[in-house]
């Protein structure tokens, strides 16, 4: 059924065709939407899961370590300070492998005060252990929310669906709604091989010596790897099922280009628009847009950048001291490769400020003509 | 003859704690009140060692360890979690020290209590970071000496009155216990298992190398600490208060100081005025 959503709403309906079983959220800006749905949902007798109403973030993902330990499927959001004030239990929940799924909204983190998307939030937390799933659509960002539970699930990692602050949250679009008896169908109920069980009394994160720890981390590692393919079974069991197919990228118009803008979340919609302004003028460009953050796809990006295209990499994020973090990581996924294409870094757009077709049109050409800056990132400011 | 508590082990002596340790002992009732059909949540603590490293376990009962700040939070969820799976018999237990408890886990604990969520938090107050090597908490005494607090007259700031605290929230049961009172102990974990919502215990629970006591005399100090008139022993239940051992005639402070190393530097004015604090408080 199609519907009208805005993508705070979008969240909370794929928890809701999830079955997620407990929810414990906590407010903050330009989350809430997406959880006051879920409460009203309950309070309406739509949702069946619970609904803790704790009193932090912090309070939150503690909440749905015990839920997850204990066999339920969970679920929560937040953005910025929120998730930032998680991160202890970001580790904690990801070490112990409970595939909790949470829609993170990016917002810029202060000082000084900022309410507008920005990516620092999100992917400053690349190494808690979590998968990180980037969105450009509303109807994405219920289809990830979906994925993203079998794809947790099955290595047993848990998923962050992220989304840009108000481009995305509070903006409504038309979404594909998939019926319940089809979700079930592609998503089974979440059936746990150890859990918190007074027949089976088990102790879970014990206190274990150096070699242990390892081992467990190098399980992780492994789990990882395992999902950069799982992403993309996944993704494509999803086309089947419901007509929409996802991967680790999205590649569009990239087959004979010479430059590529490199983007993630909604930007990644307006880069299509520039894309297609800059063929009109007979240039040869093309968007990559990267799904997914954690794992890497370095593997994807290796095999599909083999010929030497110019990338010209759009972060909204940064981190002081070094560059964009989308470039960051590019770098080091294709530094190994043979024919290794060059990267251009622009930061843009931090603190919410708007990335223009026109703007990404002009960095496509400052690349493609070998103008760009090679070893400092450029930022880019829209004039307009 | 029946005895009057359990005999059913559900700790077992596998455990990694100090001599004379009230923490184990106190575990010890809980779970003979309590019962097999009981999930355990640990937060930092010196539970989060003496329960034994990976893959041993000292508890007969499922046990989550979670972060410093959130027991209380871990608990709820495990409760959501069990009655999701469709389990509502199991006893949801967050058994946090005094630093969890007084400090780091106070917002969590406040956010429980608050939402009346079915679990039970045990707060066994040693009075201080023992787990980290005797650092001062909000439950140290004042005049006790910690490595935080080593000058002359130890802690300046009286204890944090975390009855008061918890009990602020109308929670439906609220009690103190203390491991000399065996059977008053477990009653009281027994009773905790029959209630609905959010309860609370608070056990006081001496530590020898935190004390600097004897291991021998950590019972006797459990005793004393209520023979005293310091630590009441005592039930709030539907709002109403109702005092367990009640005591006819107090034993001067002195004769639980005097068994404790952290008090050696108190001076006879401050164990005077120690004397009439608790002379108040019991005439109130």
């Amino acid at each position: 059924m199609k519907k009208v959503l805005m993508g705070n709403h979008a969240a909370a309906v794929g928890a809701a065709l999830a079955r997620a079983q407990v929810v414990a959220a906590y407010p903050i800006t330009p989350q809430t939407q997406s959880i006051e749905l879920l409460a009203e949902m309950k309070e309406k007798g739509a949702f069946p899961g619970a609904y803790i109403a704790v009193e932090s973030e912090h309070s939150a993902m503690a909440a749905l370590l015990g839920a997850a330990s204990a066999g339920a499927r969970t679920f929560t959001a937040t953005s910025s300070h929120g998730l930032a004030y998680m991160h202890e239990l970001l580790h904690w929940v990801a070490g112990a492998r409970l595939p909790v799924v949470m829609a993170e909204v990016n917002r810029a983190l202060a000082a000084p005060w900022s309410l507008w998307t920005d990516q620092t939030d999100s992917l400053s937390q690349r190494d808690t252990g979590w998968l990180q799933f980037y969105c450009s659509t509303n109807q994405e960002i219920l289809d990830t929310t979906i994925m993203a539970y079998k794809i947790a699930e099955a290595v047993r990692l848990p998923a962050m669906v992220v989304y840009d602050g108000f481009t995305l949250s509070h903006s409504y679009e038309p979404v594909e709604v998939p019926a319940q008896d089809a979700v079930d169908a592609f998503l089974p109920a979440y059936r746990p091989e150890q859990v918190l069980d007074t027949a089976r009394p088990l102790a879970f994160g014990a206190l274990v010596p150096p070699k242990e720890y390892l081992r467990l981390r190098r399980s992780m590692a492994a789990d990882m790897a395992r999902a950069e393919t799982l992403i993309e079974e996944v993704g494509r069991e999803f086309g089947e099922a419901f007509g929409r197919c996802y991967g680790v990228f999205d590649a569009y118009r990239c087959e004979d280009a010479t430059t590529l803008l490199v983007t993630s979340g909604a930007v990644g919609s307006t880069a299509r628009a520039a894309v297609d302004a800059l063929r009109e003028r007979g240039l040869a460009a093309g968007n990559l847009r990267i799904r997914a953050f954690r794992p890497f796809p370095a593997q994807a990006l290796r095999r599909f950048l083999g010929r030497g295209v110019k990338l010209a990499v759009v972060d909204r994020n940064y981190s002081p001291g070094a560059s964009g973090i989308f470039a960051q990581e590019i770098r080091a996924a294709l530094y190994p490769a043979t024919a290794r294409p060059p990267v251009f870094g622009y930061v843009a757009g931090l603190g919410g400020g708007d990335i223009t077709v026109e703007l990404l049109q002009e960095i496509w050409s400052k690349v493609d003509e070998g103008k760009a800056e090679k070893t400092q990132p450029t930022w880019a400011e829209d004039a307009r | 003859m029946k005895p009057s508590i359990a005999e059913e082990e559900l700790m077992s002596p596998g455990h990694l704690a100090c001599q004379g340790c009230s923490a184990t002992i106190s575990m010890r009732y809980a779970l003979k009140g309590l019962g097999r059909e009981t999930a355990v949540v640990l937060p930092a603590c010196c539970w989060t060692v003496l329960a034994g490293p990976a893959p041993r376990s000292a508890l007969g009962v499922p046990v989550l360890h979670t972060a410093f700040a959130s027991a209380a939070a871990a608990a709820c969820g495990v409760k959501a979690g069990l009655l999701a799976r469709g389990d509502s018999r199991t006893q949801v237990m967050a058994w946090a020290g005094d630093g969890g408890t007084f400090d780091i886990g106070l917002q969590a604990l406040s956010g429980a209590a608050d939402r009346d969520e079915d679990i039970l938090y045990v707060c066994y107050d040693n009075e201080a970071y023992m787990n980290t090597g005797i650092q001062r908490s909000g439950g140290t005494p004042q005049g006790a000496w910690t490595m935080t607090t080593p000058g002359q007259g130890g802690s300046r700031r009286p204890k944090k009155d975390l009855d008061a605290i918890v009990l602020a929230h109308h929670i439906p049961y609220f009690a103190t216990a203390t491991p000399a009172y065996a059977e008053d102990m477990v009653r009281k974990f027994q009773k905790a298992r029959s209630i609905k919502g959010f309860r609370f215990i608070h056990v006081l629970s001496p530590c020898p190398p935190g004390w600097k006591s004897e291991p021998a005399d950590s019972i006797k100090l459990s005793r004393l600490a209520v023979q005293t008139g310091l630590f009441r022993l005592y039930e709030v239940e539907g709002g109403r208060s109702r005092l367990n051992v009640p005591v006819a005639k107090r034993k001067p402070v002195g004769e639980y100081l005097r068994l404790q190393g952290r008090f050696r530097a108190m001076t006879p004015q401050e164990e005077a005025r120690l004397q009439r604090r608790v002379d108040e408080a019991w005439s109130a």
